[in-house]
């Protein structure tokens, strides 16, 4: 397989055929928690974008001397020191963010979808390709985190952006948009079950859209022989 | 199971669905009847608007699923879904909580799971719970009883209450629910878990004008109402007695173990078996052939479980009544529930 070629794979497999979200179903806890605002789910998919990406190539690089027997109890360590760089920074410079996010900015460290592609991926590849597939993966989530904190944020009060200006400053308090106003609110879609309902119809959509396409290209494509290991993590 | 061995001719029971749900529809009119004679006009309201949205919900989602939609509009399923809905929305509310309720129990939950046979959850108690999450306000905004209320709403006021919000004279739903002294009142049940919280004894709570003489102003007949229909169900063997004397019985049996350990803080059994939606939930709602258990020893335990359910929420939970919360977890349970309540397979020694 050409470079190019692996780039490509490797975008199409984080950002939608392997989506970590969508497909692996790996970091739902977080995914469930914060996405009651596109803000706060924006906040957090950058701070797990960062470490996905810091994480995949640190672990590429030290491949070759980490030995096989310790290498989880490594990796692990290796995320957690990423997370308290995200968490001080987080800290430091979006402090409203980092109160809204709570608890779910520091279990960033438990979530499945980095060590995952820290086992699957990173340390059996090259800096490089580690940290691209870091990054499409991390995009993948991110993207994900946004379109249901954007569907929920809309169906809960009906705005989007509330709150900007913690993640970027108070000049974004203008970007907060009223889409519509309520005399109350639908409080469903900013509790859990909403998150998991609206999860479950992302999901869904994606499969639709997967089976229309598959529909429409009948058997055009040759039987490729894709050479990767796929490993879905429990967590 | 016991296999009775008859000789011909075989007397085919007609246990059609469309007539098994006419049936249980029709049963529940003596508790409307109640219903309305207390509550007003606003229940029919309420009624007419679920079971409107229900089928204009279910055609809709059986034309997308491409199905016949003749033969299933016309088994009455998508009707008795909504008629469950709007007698358990509170007359008061706004048309779009009912139509919120009605699209989402057909949509979301029969539907999607697979149309009726295959939903895991009751959709009428899935649709009370979501509004009653959603919208805390409306969903808790009872009209006291007609008796209490300085004067009578008429029909085309109370249709005009739900419609838009207020009344043709401009009356909102607050000035609706103020008593002759000003005060808002709320339903039985909610007004006593307030009191106890306030420091009051059970016997000081029902000084209360919403208690009336007996239990409830108005809700002790709506519960004996659902109680005649209920009756008429198992006599016409459309329902099992088991899961409603299950229930009753078990909530006895709670009930009275707290009465006993407190007798002030508790509410007596009849209490707890003539207010809210107890009766409703055990004739109407428990026994949906579809998300309940299915063996005679699972119907009991679901039952009991139900019942437990129900009284934990009620006299300790954080919303007054506790019928849907139950159902919908006893509902949850039925997988695991039948799992262990297997019955001996004819030929077979024990559990297989």
């Amino acid at each position: 397989m050409t470079e190019r070629s692996e780039y490509k794979e490797l975008s199409w497999q984080g950002l939608w055929k392997n989506n970590p979200g969508l497909v692996q179903l790996l970091g739902l806890c977080p995914l469930l928690a914060v996405t009651t605002t596109l803000t706060n789910a924006i906040g957090l998919g950058l701070a797990t974008l960062l470490v996905l990406v810091c994480s995949n190539a640190t672990v590429s690089a030290i491949r070759n001397w980490v030995p096989k027997e310790v290498r989880i109890p490594i990796f692990v360590l290796i995320i957690a020191a990423f997370v308290t760089c995200v968490q001080l920074l987080m800290n430091a410079y979006t402090f409203g963010l980092y109160q809204s996010l709570g608890i779910f900015l520091p279990l960033i460290v438990t979530n499945c979808a980095i060590i995952g592609r820290a086992e699957a991926y990173a340390s059996k590849n090259p800096v490089k390709q580690a940290t691209f597939d870091g990054l499409m993966m991390g995009l993948g989530f991110a993207l994900v985190l946004m379109v249901l904190g954007a569907v929920r944020e809309i169906l809960g009060q009906g705005t989007l952006f509330d709150g900007a200006d913690l993640l970027l400053g108070d000049w974004a308090s203008v970007l907060r948009i009223e889409i519509f106003s309520f005399d109350s609110k639908f409080l469903l879609a900013i509790l859990p079950p909403g998150a998991f309902i609206a999860m479950g119809f992302l999901i869904a959509g994606k499969n639709a859209i997967d089976a229309y396409i598959a529909k429409k290209q009948p058997k055009v494509e040759t039987d490729k022989t894709i050479e990767r290991v796929r490993v879905n993590f429990e967590g | 199971m016991t296999f009775w061995i008859a000789s011909s001719p075989h007397n085919h029971i007609k246990a059609a669905t469309p007539s098994l749900m006419r049936f249980v529809i029709m049963a529940a009119i003596p508790g409307v009847f109640a219903q309305w004679y207390f509550f007003g006009w606003g229940t029919i309201v309420q009624i007419a608007l679920a079971i409107l949205f229900a089928v204009l919900a279910e055609i809709t989602f059986l034309a997308i699923r491409d199905k016949n939609i003749k033969s299933q509009i016309t088994d009455f399923s998508a009707v008795l879904t909504g008629l469950l809905i709007g007698i358990s929305v509170p007359s008061l509310a706004p048309w779009w909580i009912t139509a919120i309720g009605s699209i989402f129990a057909i949509g979301v939950v029969k539907q999607l799971y697979g149309g009726l046979g295959f939903n895991l959850f009751n959709p009428a108690m899935a649709a009370y719970v979501l509004l009653l999450i959603s919208f805390p306000l409306q969903m808790t905004s009872w009209q006291p009883v007609n008796s209490l209320l300085v004067d009578d709403i008429s029909f085309f006021n109370n249709l005009w209450l739900v419609l838009t919000g207020y009344t043709w004279e401009g009356f909102s739903v607050e000035q609706i629910r103020m008593s002759v002294d000003g005060i808002t009142m709320a339903t039985p049940l909610d007004t006593l878990k307030t009191d106890l919280t306030l420091g009051l004894t059970v016997n000081e709570s029902f000084a209360n004008p919403v208690f009336g003489e007996f239990i409830g102003l108005g809700w002790e007949w709506v519960n004996i109402g659902f109680l005649l229909g209920g009756l008429l169900l198992i006599a016409k063997k459309a329902i099992d007695w088991v899961i409603p004397a299950s229930f009753l019985g078990s909530l006895l049996i709670f009930s009275f173990i707290a009465y006993t350990i407190s007798p002030d803080s508790s509410a007596s059994t009849m209490f707890h078996w003539l207010s809210g939606g107890t009766m409703l939930g055990a004739f109407f709602i428990l026994t949906d052939p579809v998300s309940a258990a299915t063996t005679k020893k699972g119907r009991v335990l679901y039952a009991a479980l139900a019942a437990l359910l129900v009284y934990l929420i009620r006299k300790f939970g954080g919303y007054p009544d506790a019928i849907a919360f139950a159902v919908l977890l006893c509902n949850m349970a039925v997988p695991l529930i039948d799992q262990y309540c297997r019955p001996r397979t004819y030929g077979h020694k024990g559990v297989n």
